[in-house]
C-alpha cells in the first residue's frame, strides 16, 4: 500500500524481498545500504537472531529523490526464510507494493526455492494480492558458485510470468541494483496507472 | 489505486497535525506521532529531533503486526493497547480506527492514567478526521476524476532512470 501525501508532497512504497533462508536477502540490503549516499538512506534495522539468521526482518528505508516534485521513499525489507517462520513472513507482505524473489543457484536449494515461492503465492493471496499482477522481479543468486545450476533450468523452474529476472552475486553486489530498480520501476508504473 | 491506499491531503493533514500537537500537551508528553499499519510514519510531533521516527514507525509496525497476530492466535480481534515501560521513558501504542497507529512517548512528568485518559479522546478526533480521509478518497474515485491531479500519471522510463543515477 502506497502512502501519498499530498501535503509533504512524498510518496512512500514497500518493497519485501521473499526467498528461502541463506539464498542472499539480506545480503542484498546490506550492499544497498553499503553503496547509497548517507543522506538518502536511514539505518539499516535488522531484528536477527544471535547467529544473524534473520528473525523477524530487515528494514531499509531509501530516499531515491524526486520525480515531479514529490519525494519518493521506498522501504525494503527482507522476510525471514526459515520455513517455520511462516506466521511472521505473512505479516511483512501486509501492504506490500513490489516483491523481489531471491533465489539460491545452488542445486541443492532447488527445492527450497520452489517451496518458497509457492509459499509467496499463497501468503500473497492471504492479503488480497496476486503474485501474477503485483510488481515482480527475479533474482537469481549465487551465480558465482560451482554448484549454480545453469540459468536455464533455474528460469524454467522459478519463472512465474514474464517477469524481468538478473542474475546476481549478492556481496559483490552483482545485479542488487538492477534488481531493485527494475522493482522501483513497476511500482511507480503501476502508481501511473492509478 | 487498492483499495486500502492512503491518501493525505492538505487540510486533514494540518488537522492531524493540529490534533496531535494538542494530545502531547494535554498528556504532558515528549512525543507523539501516528503510523499506517504498514510502518509508514504519517506525523509527528514533539522532540523529535533526536529521535530517527522513521526506524520508530517500522518498528511499532512490526509490532503490532505480532501482537495482532498474537491476538488472532487466541480467539482476540486486537488487543487495543500496547504499554511499554521504561526506566525513565514509556511508550503507549494504541490504534485509531482500525488502521492508523498512535504512538505516545512520555516520561514521569506524566503518567499512564493521563495518557490513557487524553488518548482516548484524541483518538476520537483522529477517527474523525480518517474517516473524512476516507469518505473524500472514496468521493474522488467514485467521480472517476480526483481534484489532485496524480503526480504519476505521465511518469515516464527517464524519470525513473533519473532516480537511479548517481
Ligand atoms: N558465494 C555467495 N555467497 C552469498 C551470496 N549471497 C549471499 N551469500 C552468503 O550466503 C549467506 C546467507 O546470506 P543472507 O543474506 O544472510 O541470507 P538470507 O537468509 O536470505 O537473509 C551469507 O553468508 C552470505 O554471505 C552470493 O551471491 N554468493
Ligand atoms: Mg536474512
Amino acid at each position: 500500500m502506497s502512502f501519498i501525501n499530498y501535503s509533504s508532497r512524498e510518496i512512500n512504497c514497500k518493497i519485501v524481498y521473499y526467498g528461502p533462508g541463506l539464498c542472499g536477502k539480506t545480503t542484498n540490503l546490506q550492499y544497498i545500504y553499503e553503496k547509497t549516499n548517507p543522506t538518502a538512506k536511514g539505518k539499516l534495522i535488522s531484528l536477527a537472531t544471535e547467529t544473524d539468521r534473520t528473525l523477524f526482518f530487515d528494514f531499509l528505508p531509501l530516499d531515491l529523490g524526486t520525480v515531479r516534485g514529490f519525494k519518493t521513499r521506498f522501504h525494503l525489507y527482507t522476510v525471514p526464510g526459515q520455513v517455520f517462520y511462516d506466521a511472521s513472513r505473512k505479516l511483512i507482505l501486509k501492504g506490500v507494493d513490489g516483491v523481489v524473489y531471491v533465489a539460491d543457484s545452488q542445486e541443492a536449494r532447488m527445492d527450497a526455492n520452489a517451496e518458497s515461492l509457492q509459499n509467496l503465492v499463497s501468503n500473497l493471496q492471504d492479503h488480497g494480492f496476486d503474485l501474477k499482477t503485483i510488481p515482480y522481479v527475479l533474482q537469481l543468486n549465487k551465480r558465482d558458485l560451482p554448484t549454480a545450476v545453469p540459468l536455464e533450468e533455474m528460469l524454467k523452474t522459478l519463472r512465474y510470468k514474464d517477469e524481468p529476472y538478473y542474475e546476481a552475486v549478492a556481496p559483490k553486489g552483482i545485479g542488487v541494483f538492477d534488481t531493485l530498480k527494475a522493482c522501483a520501476k513497476q511500482v511507480l508504473l503501476e502508481l501511473s496507472k492509478k | 489505486m487498492g483499495a486500502s491506499d492512503l491518501i493525505m491531503y492538505e487540510e486533514e493533514f494540518q488537522k492531524i497535525k493540529e490534533i496531535i500537537s494538542k494530545l502531547r500537551v494535554d498528556a504532558n508528553a515528549n512525543v507523539v506521532f501516528l503510523v499506517d499499519k504498514n510502518g509508514q510514519q504519517i506525523a509527528a510531533t514533539g522532540d523529535i529531533e533526536s529521535l530517527d521516527t522513521t526506524s520508530l514507525a517500522s518498528l511499532t509496525a512490526g509490532n503490532v503486526a505480532a501482537t495482532d497476530g498474537l491476538a488472532k492466535l487466541i480467539g482476540e480481534r486486537e488487543f487495543s493497547v500496547l504499554f511499554h515501560e521504561g526506566e525513565k521513558d514509556n511508550i503507549h501504542i494504541s490504534i485509531v480506527g482500525g488502521k492508523v497507529i498512535l504512538v505516545v512517548i512520555f516520561d514521569e512528568r506524566s503518567s499512564l492514567g493521563l495518557v490513557r485518559l487524553r488518548v482516548k479522546r484524541g483518538s476520537d478526533d483522529l477517527g474523525k478526521v480518517f474517516q473524512q480521509i476516507l469518505e473524500k478518497t472514496e468521493r474522488e474515485r467514485a467521480s472517476g476524476k480526483s481534484t489532485f491531479e496524480s503526480p504519476f500519471a505521465e511518469i515516464t522510463d527517464e524519470d525513473i532512470d533519473a532516480l537511479f543515477k548517481d
